[in-house]
């Protein structure tokens, strides 16, 4: 008798054994590796990703994939989020069935959907139009990135971005926050000053305080989202988790003092990956328009 | 992950609207808000329409689930808010179900929910706010009764309660969590002075309550002597639980209106103004998933609403005031005329981030019990 929106045991064991995984093929030795080789994307960690079902998640079963749906998507998605797991995972997701390869990891597929794309020059497949795409020098050390000449933004009329997509960087985002908030209140507990954890200041507290609160109203909003699949739950997760990640990863970075500035530490590696998924199409204006409209109905 | 509702829980829904559309034209009007007689009469009306229809405990033994319906749903069909009865079936019955005794029960738990009697909450003191361990408000043991001195401040609803419910200090040299008792006190009692105070909304919402050797008998306490504040604290879980959910739905229907008000007089066309909306539109799209998520997790923990209360109040209070605020925009110079729709609004919000805990104390909480964080200074 109750609306259940947790997760089940089977979702708490697949987002389990998802951190698993990228624990084991993309830690921390691995990640800093990727951080010094800036634009290469790791062809074996993308098969690893397909062998594990990352990218035929939701395809079916009876076309050889793993049969689950959004809700499962969204963990996992979150769970390569916290761990800053670098490539177009979104587009090779999505391209999944459609794409021959896609699916288990041998075709990496890139998708031009906003004014940006993302890993452009390590694509076999590219859809969209990206004539005219011109490199620039990513922010990100993880994300090398093309500017395009065009509006850039989907053709409203041609049914804007998808969804999905739009839902799934919102996942990215919301692990993101979750990961930077464990990273504050980890660095608050051990860092002393003052004779004690930096922790036990209020206006440290209130700081990491605000990053969980951001981060669980996010969660809720992108998990029910999920569940709907409808566009303007879609709309609405994304804004919070576009929030939840980048300022998360602002307070992170104050929390961290000195620290936090160097390029040493992972916070700017989260910081910086936030931004370039805020870019995405589907966030910020277009999404709070969305709302808009439908509340003027 | 499952956002559906059980065959009983829609037809828990079906029934409760249709008794709604019976009902609700069945109300009389609306008193003004200083009419308290008038206001105590229609809220403990509505109280005793819910009883007669078999709705009276459904913030006490319903599913959470349920609960989350009804209020949804009165919300929805514009029934009246508990008003009055906040205290009575929010904080002093639940309290008096789990920690008092049969004879407690059977005395004080009916009248609550046949809407007979109207309970207030003397917590706060002058010298004891945020840190309401710190009250001194004294109360001394004299044969079968305790002797009440002391003062009280920001009691809601003092002026038509029946009863307060009434933390008071019954040793004072114990450490002051131990010291603390909690009392169920007669407002007709001998040497009780009520003095209304206005708030900057203009109205008397609350009032300061001066207790001058108070006689309350010692049968009135609930829990042992000295262990009031863990009695308190079950109040308190209650009042940051559930407590917000049809404000959410209330919330979300303001914005509708907002939005319509924007597009008549023309400020739809700032696309500043319209971004606004949208943002406050997740927002409480988010806020409403939140409450649903922390139902669930209640259910799932037998009932008890935990410390992701203070999560929801703290993200809850600030959105609150944000949509008054938006809607200020909206009005442009109307937005200083009292007799427009949300400027009441917009000045109540302003109590969002103040009572039940402020939002300072509310993030310590936060800090640490959910994170662990070391105890702050
Ligand atoms: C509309 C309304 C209705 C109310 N109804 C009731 C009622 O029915 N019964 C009742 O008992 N009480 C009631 N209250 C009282 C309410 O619980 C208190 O106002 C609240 O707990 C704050 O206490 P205070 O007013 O003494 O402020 P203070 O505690 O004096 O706080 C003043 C400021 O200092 C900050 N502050 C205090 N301590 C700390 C700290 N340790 N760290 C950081 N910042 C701190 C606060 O956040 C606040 O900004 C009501 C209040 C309002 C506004």
């Amino acid at each position: 008798m109750n609306v259940r929106f947790r997760l089940t045991d089977d979702q708490r064991a697949l987002r389990a054994g998802v951190r698993e995984l990228l624990a084991r093929c993309f830690g921390r030795e691995a990640l800093r590796a990727a951080v010094g080789a800036p634009g290469r994307l790791d062809r074996t960690l993308w098969r690893i990703l397909g062998e594990a079902g990352f990218f035929a998640l939701r395809l079916p079963e009876a076309d050889g994939g793993v049969g689950l749906g959004l809700p499962e998507a969204v963990l996992a998605f979150e769970e390569a989020g916290r761990a800053l797991l670098p490539g177009p995972l979104v587009a090779t997701h999505l391209a999944a069935g459609g794409v021959p390869g896609a699916a288990h990891g041998e075709t990496v597929v890139v998708a031009v959907d906003g004014e940006l794309a993302e890993w452009l020059d390590a694509a076999d497949v590219v859809r969209g139009d990206a004539s005219g795409a011109v490199p620039l020098r990513s922010v990100d050390p993880l994300t090398p990135l093309h500017r395009l000449p065009g509006p850039g933004i989907p053709d409203p009329a041609a049914g804007g971005p998808d969804p999905v997509a739009v839902l799934l960087t919102a996942a990215e985002q919301l692990g993101t926050a979750g990961r930077v908030c464990e990273l504050a209140v980890e660095h608050a507990r051990t860092r002393e000053q003052f004779g004690r954890p930096i922790g036990a200041f209020q206006a440290v507290q209130h700081l990491c305080a605000d990053l969980l609160v951001r981060t669980e109203t996010a969660r809720a909003a992108v998990y029910a989202a999920a569940v709907t699949a409808g566009p303007a739950d879609i709309a609405a997760a994304r804004l919070l988790a576009d929030e939840a990640a980048v300022r998360g990863a602002r307070d992170c970075l104050q929390v961290h003092g000195g620290m936090g500035f160097t390029w040493e530490a992972d916070v700017h590696l989260h910081l910086k990956r936030a931004w370039v998924r805020a870019q995405r199409a589907g966030g910020g204006a277009q999404g709070e328009e969305l709302l808009a409209a439908v509340l003027a109905g | 992950m499952d956002l559906s509702y059980t065959p009983e829980e829609e037809e828990f829904r079906a029934r409760l609207r249709e008794w709604l559309t019976k009902a609700l034209p069945t109300l009389p009007a609306k008193p003004s808000p200083d009419d308290w007689p008038g206001r105590r009469a229609y809220d403990l009306g509505w109280q005793r329409m819910l009883y007669d229809a078999g709705y009276a405990a459904v913030h006490w033994d319903a599913a959470p689930t349920l609960r989350l319906i009804f209020l949804e749903e009165t919300e929805r069909a514009g029934a009246p808010y508990v008003g009055a009865n906040f205290v009575g079936l929010l904080h002093a019955g639940p309290t008096i179900a789990a920690e008092g005794t049969p004879a407690q029960r059977a005395r004080w738990l009916p009248p609550i929910l046949r809407g007979e009697q109207v309970w207030c909450q003397g917590f706060s003191e002058p010298d004891a706010g945020s840190d309401l361990a710190s009250l001194r408000t004294r109360a001394r043991r004299d044969g079968d009764a305790y002797v009440v001195t002391g003062s009280k401040i920001w009691t809601s609803h003092a002026e038509v309660a029946d009863w307060c419910e009434l933390l008071v200090r019954t040793d004072p040299d114990a450490p002051r969590h131990r010291g603390i008792t909690w009392l169920a006190m007669p407002m007709d009692a001998d040497g009780i002075t009520v003095r209304p105070l206005r708030t900057l909304a203009g109205s008397a919402e609350f009032a300061e309550v001066f207790l001058d050797e108070v006689r309350v008998p010692v049968a009135n306490r609930v829990g042992e002597e000295n262990d009031g504040w863990r009695v308190t604290m079950v109040t308190l879980s209650f009042e940051r639980g559930t407590a917000f959910v049809g404000e959410v739905v209330a919330c979300r229907r303001v914005l509708g209106e907002l939005a319509r008000e924007a597009r008549g007089n023309g400020r739809w066309d700032d696309p500043a103004l319209r971004r606004r909306l949208g943002r406050l539109d997740a927002e409480f799209r988010a806020l409403w998933r939140l409450t649903q998520w922390n139902v669930s997790e209640a259910e799932a923990s037998g009932g008890v609403p935990g410390v992701g209360g203070s999560v929801f109040k703290l993200r809850y209070s600030h959105a609150r005031q944000e949509l008054y605020d938006t809607a200020a925009e909206i009005l442009g110079p109307g937005a200083l005329d009292l007799d427009r729709p949300w400027v009441l609004d917009r000045l109540s919000s302003l109590s969002y981030t103040i009572a039940a805990g402020t939002s300072q104390i509310q993030r310590g909480i936060v800090a640490e019990r959910i994170l662990g964080l070391p105890r702050g200074r």
